[in-house]
């Protein structure tokens, strides 16, 4: 007998911060992450936190800073139009160095868009999103398990590199349900030697983000930007199954890249020397091994929710050492893995190597 | 070995139960299993699907473009969903609401007639059709005990629904003893 929940990715996800130490949860609702609010709305309270659904998204995140500022874990969650929304948050938050965890489970847009599944929002994700010079941590779990372990996983980040850090999921992930075990050990809350929790008996603190002196600004940019390095080298998190004959490197995240692990591996049913490269962060993008993988194989096929963005990020791991195909689905729809193993089939034709019949 | 299951019907019918159901026995069981339920603006007399995926090995796709076995609760379910069967695949119809033969039948698959509304309201409830239909789908499709299914109905049931475990127990009963004891194939 399994000890493991039969789980929907939302509520793991929620029960994964929770588990992490989280204890504030601000936001207001958007399909389709709804069972994150609902959960926490019950959980929160019941372990002593705070749930508060604001009045609006721009609420919720400015309620987050406020959170972050006084050095409590934090979190909000939403779906692409509130995402946007809170942009501004999001580039105070990173401009004032503070640890909270922002969930996206994506829907197709833009605009108010669909409810269905997309990864429509990666350059948002990945780029920062609002003004300035910045990056988010961000995380693309790929299971319901991993929504658990990485809403765990961005915390710990967020903390120990003062960043906020996003989970970028959709509606696949956030709405199936798979067995999860859970691990509701009590990780002791991280130090925050920087929070605002008043100034008794010590000196005063000051969190901002706002920098007006000569070259202050710009000596706070290198700063952050040593910190994205530092992240870059140390909890860069990707997933790499290639052959060592491996003709095919398929490059996929977060729920593509699920359908993807089973097109690969009917593929190589076939006796096609096809490998899987899946970035688990996206923010810092796996460069070394999407290089090394695509430098082996010569080709690499991107496959993506959308009509092509981290295919950009592989372009320039590659530097052009290998041929890069990418297949897009945008707008909800969701491609079977007999289709994506016809695309790896087609590529196989192209090169000339093998003719494979479907 | 991997299995994949679609099944389908009109909302209300309670197919995405039924799935998750399912999925629990086979979590229970020791198996990687993955629901998926359709996603979109559902609503009773809508349509409603999912995709139940049970495997030994961990389970890439939570959907398939090629299931091994198809429930098909309503007539638009059959249509949409009969004729992307493996070619050896199983189809279970609820024949209290569907008469018509699949479109493109054939391929070696086997179709199984389950006149569910009868069987559940033979078991007490009518509204059990569902479970009736899995109990069927489990004895057919032999993917484990049926027994496993009776067992973990009270850990499957939420405490406020714990009086339904009775009713569930006698359904699914009903739809394995139909298979069991042969009526039409």
């Amino acid at each position: 007998m399994s000890d493991k929940l039969l789980l929907k990715g939302n509520v793991a996800l929620a029960m994964g911060a929770i588990d992490a130490g989280c204890r504030y949860y601000f936001g207001y609702p958007i399909t389709p992450q709804n069972e994150i609010p609902e959960y926490l709305s019950a959980e929160l309270p019941a372990v002593g936190g705070v749930f508060v659904q604001a009045e609006s998204e721009l609420a919720s995140i400015n309620m987050v800073l406020g959170a972050a500022a006084a050095g409590k874990i934090t979190m909000t969650s939403s779906s692409g139009p509130g995402i946007s929304l809170m942009q501004e948050g999001l580039s105070y938050l990173a401009g004032s160095e503070l640890p909270a965890l922002i969930v996206n489970i994506a829907r197709s847009g833009p605009g108010l868009g669909g409810i269905a599944a997309t990864q429509g929002d990666y350059g948002q994700a990945t780029r920062g999103g609002g003004h300035g010079d910045y990056r988010l941590i961000v995380l693309a779990p790929n299971s319901v398990q991993e929504m658990y372990d990485l809403a765990g996983e961005a915390i710990r980040l967020a903390f120990s590199y003062r960043n906020p850090a996003m989970i970028l999921a959709d509606a696949i992930l956030g709405q199936m349900k798979e067995p999860v075990l859970i691990n509701p050990a009590k990780t002791p809350d991280p130090e925050a030697p920087w929070a605002l929790n008043g100034a008794k008996n010590r000196a005063p603190r000051l969190v901002k983000s706002l920098y007006l002196k000569d070259g202050e600004m710009t000596v706070h940019n290198w700063k952050m930007h040593e910190k994205y390095n530092l992240l870059k080298k140390n909890d860069t998190r990707v997933e790499v199954d290639c052959p060592s004959n491996c003709a095919l490197a398929v490059i996929a995240f977060g729920s593509a890249g699920r359908i993807v692990k089973t097109a690969v591996s009917r593929a190589r049913k076939r006796g096609l020397p096809v490998g899987l490269v899946r970035p688990i962060t996206l923010f810092p993008f796996p460069e070394q091994a999407v290089a090394e993988a695509a430098g082996k194989s010569g080709r690499t096929l991107v496959i993506e929710l959308n009509t092509g963005q981290m295919v950009d990020d592989v372009r320039l791991a590659c530097s052009g050492n290998s041929e890069v195909y990418f297949k897009g689905y945008p707008g909800g729809t969701i491609p079977t893995p007999e289709e994506i193993e016809a695309e790896i089939c087609m590529i196989f034709e192209k090169g000339g190597q093998r003719v494979c019949r479907l | 070995m991997e299995y994949s299951v679609i099944m389908s019907g009109f909302g209300g019918q309670g197919v995405l139960m039924m799935g998750e159901f399912l999925a629990h026995c086979g979590m229970k069981t020791g198996l990687n299993v993955t629901w998926m339920p359709s996603y979109g603006v559902e609503m009773r007399g809508g349509t409603a699907n999912c995709t139940v995926i049970l495997s030994e090995d961990s389970i890439g796709a939570p959907i398939t473009g090629s299931p091994k076995a198809v429930i098909a609760m309503s007539e638009p379910a059959l249509n949409k969903f009969g004729p992307k069967l493996q070619q050896d695949g199983l189809l279970l119809v609820n024949s209290s609401l569907i008469s018509c033969e699949l479109p493109d039948s054939g391929n070696g698959l086997s179709r199984i007639n389950v006149p569910t509304v009868d069987l559940a309201r033979a078991s007490g409830d009518e509204k059990m059709a569902n479970i009736v239909m899995l109990g069927a789908f489990i004895a057919s499709s032999k993917l484990f005990d049926p027994a496993v299914a009776a067992e973990e109905i009270e850990s499957f049931l939420p405490p406020h629904k714990s009086g339904l475990a009775l009713g569930i127990n006698k359904a699914l009963l009903k739809g394995q003893d139909y298979i069991n004891n042969g009526s039409c194939a």
